[in-house]
């Protein structure tokens, strides 16, 4: 954000109920302002579903803090300049072009019924010019390959000009190349705008390799959180993803897991 | 780009209104009827050498008769337009919520109960009630029944709603059986109904147009999922809801003085989304622009092709539009996707 001011997020004790079954129950995380927190757990953990209460698409109870501001007290438009939120399949209107899609990140800018002015159409411009998506700005969202078609979709969040940034598997459908242009490009951003992140990761050892912060979750609710060698353990990971794996520290001292084969095979 | 198509689409829409002037069973000169329509200009006299049989054809019969045919062209195009903005669904038109069974039942009961003049008289109200009715059942129960009014539970409610009241309009029918051929001409749709429908109509036209008008960035906001909408810091479902309003309004009234004229509505802006683009900044007045033009043209084909006698001009517009709607995606295959 401009002015080098960044924003702190709380969540405390927050839980969502979809049709009777208690999905998320009592979650509290913080993350410094400028930090990237990943949420990591087993399959059905509630991670999606956390990361959407926090941006207000679910009911939900207990509360999200960004800076000192409680969410809940905002109006939507209000509520989206300070959080951004990518899903994890966006669904990209086939004919639209990178441009248009990119320019409803100023949706939350622009009074109801009025129309785009030249700066946000600056802003936009500027946001692609910044991510190598300039020479894209006329294609239509059908002709883009997985890895651009994730990086627009950053594009439009960051358009949003939101100092806290909430992605939803950021790198689901990328090849390994593209997963890492993704999550350097995600860290240079945070690095550069003070943004605070906070992403679900499937991936452990890229959580491992990018986060300042994990929350394990399982159940739908926190069973671990800290740094990243104080949750990637194999004890924890053996718990709660029952999974056989090593862990080892690598050479910055972020650990790394690797899955182990039975003996017995 | 987008203010030229927009002028090719207004010089379109002025030529097909020429073309119903001009044209007619009466056989009056198309001379005199250019001076007689300029005669009637402000600032400007010049004798048309028409009789004054013909000026009647002319003003009280071609006229008003071009202008309900563009005005319910375009309206049942841009509901069209925004029945599927809202729904996301190509397969949306006009009538998806009910509007259509519900000005059915209710005319059905007008004309079934009411019978002769007073019947007739009181088709345009019910028609319009009826269709607001319809829509605002399935409103209801969609919302009841889905979280949150989803689009797929509104849909569904639609459709439970449209089969509720044709079923009931089918029993009342089958009461009356001799009211049947006075019913079925209404739904196959006329836009003959004079000065006195087109000032009915308008009030309800304008509010409805320039709602939906305004609207279009809003469903190109919409047009990412409701999520991502909200994310973005829209209530998508109060958009949705005015939209909605907006085109049930623009299509129940033109259900009221035309019946139930088909195809309009869901073809019209397929075209328009096939030749000009995806926004629905240009999709909304494109839409109004070509149904306006679409139907002044099919109500052209009716009164001529077997003058005097007249089609429903229902038969023409899916007769004539259909092959064109497979012409125009034949033509644009290799543009979409």
């Amino acid at each position: 954000m401009s002015g080098g001011r960044t924003y702190p997020l709380g969540v405390r004790d927050l839980g969502v109920t979809l049709d009777g079954r208690e999905v998320v129950v009592g979650a509290g995380l913080s993350a410094g302002g400028g930090e990237w927190l990943a949420v990591v757990g087993p399959n059905g953990a509630g991670k999606s579903t956390l990361l959407k209460a926090m941006m207000g698409l679910l009911p939900h109870v207990g509360e999200v803090v960004v800076g000192d501001v409680r969410v809940r007290d905002l109006k939507p438009r209000e509520r989206a300049r300070l959080i951004a939120y990518a899903p994890q399949s966006p669904s990209l209107p086939p004919d639209m072009t990178v441009f248009d899609y990119t320019l409803l990140g100023r949706t939350p800018y622009i009074p109801y019924l009025g129309r785009e002015s030249a700066r946000d159409r600056e802003i936009a411009g500027a946001v692609l010019e910044r991510l190598d998506l300039a020479g894209f700005a006329a294609r239509p969202l059908a002709h883009l390959s997985g890895g651009e078609r994730q990086r627009v979709v950053l594009a439009r969040a960051l358009t949003q000009q939101a100092p806290v940034l909430l992605l939803d598997e950021p790198t689901t459908a990328l090849d390994l190349g593209h997963q890492q242009q993704v999550l350097e490009l995600v860290d240079r951003l945070r690095v550069g705008d003070g943004l605070t992140v906070v992403t679900t990761l499937h991936d452990l050892s890229l959580a491992g390799q990018y986060a300042d912060a994990l929350l394990l979750l399982a159940g739908g609710r926190v069973v671990a959180s800290g740094p990243p060698a104080q949750v990637l353990t194999e004890p924890l990971l053996a718990r709660h993803f029952g999974a056989r794996v090593r862990v080892e520290a690598g050479a910055d001292g972020r650990p790394l897991v690797h899955l182990l084969r039975p003996d017995d095979r | 780009m987008r203010t030229v198509t927009l002028l090719v689409a207004v010089v379109l829409l002025l030529a097909s209104m020429a073309a119903g002037l001009l044209v007619g069973a009466a056989g009056i000169s198309p001379k005199g009827i250019l001076l007689a329509l300029l005669d009637r200009l402000p600032f400007v006299d010049v004798d048309s050498g028409l009789a004054p049989v013909d000026q009647g054809v002319l003003f009280q019969l071609r006229l008003p008769r071009v202008l309900l045919a563009a005005i319910v062209g375009g309206l049942l195009a841009i509901a069209g337009a925004g029945y599927q903005g809202v729904f996301r669904n190509p397969l949306a038109d006009p009538y998806l919520l009910g509007a259509a069974a519900g000005a059915g039942l209710c005319v059905t009961l007008v004309v079934v109960f009411l019978g002769g003049e007073a019947g007739v008289a009181t088709v345009p109200v019910a028609a319009f009630v009826g269709a607001v009715g319809g829509v605002s059942l399935a409103y209801a129960v969609g919302n009841t029944a889905g979280r949150g009014g989803g689009t797929a539970t509104l849909v569904l409610a639609g459709v439970a709603v449209t089969s509720f009241l044709t079923a009931i309009q089918t029993f009342v029918q089958q009461l009356k059986v001799e009211e049947l051929q006075r019913i079925y001409s209404w739904i196959l749709g006329d836009v003959g109904g004079g000065w006195e429908q087109v000032w009915m109509i308008v009030p309800y036209a304008v509010v409805s147009t320039i709602a939906l008008l305004l609207h279009g960035r809003l469903l190109d906001v919409l047009s990412v999922g409701d999520d991502e909408a909200t994310g973005l810091g829209l209530r998508a479902g109060r958009v949705r809801f005015v939209v909605l309003l907006a085109a049930s309004l623009a299509t129940a009234s033109a259900v009221a003085v035309s019946g139930l004229i088909p195809f309009v509505g869901i073809v019209v802006p397929h075209v328009v989304r096939r030749l000009a683009g995806w926004s629905y900044r240009v999709v909304l007045p494109l839409s109004f622009l070509g149904g306006a033009a679409f139907l002044v043209l099919g109500d052209l084909v009716a009164r001529t092709v077997l003058a005097p006698a007249e089609l429903p001009i229902g038969v023409v517009t899916a007769f004539v539009g259909a092959p064109f709607f497979v012409a125009v995606l034949r033509l644009t295959r290799k543009v979409g996707t």
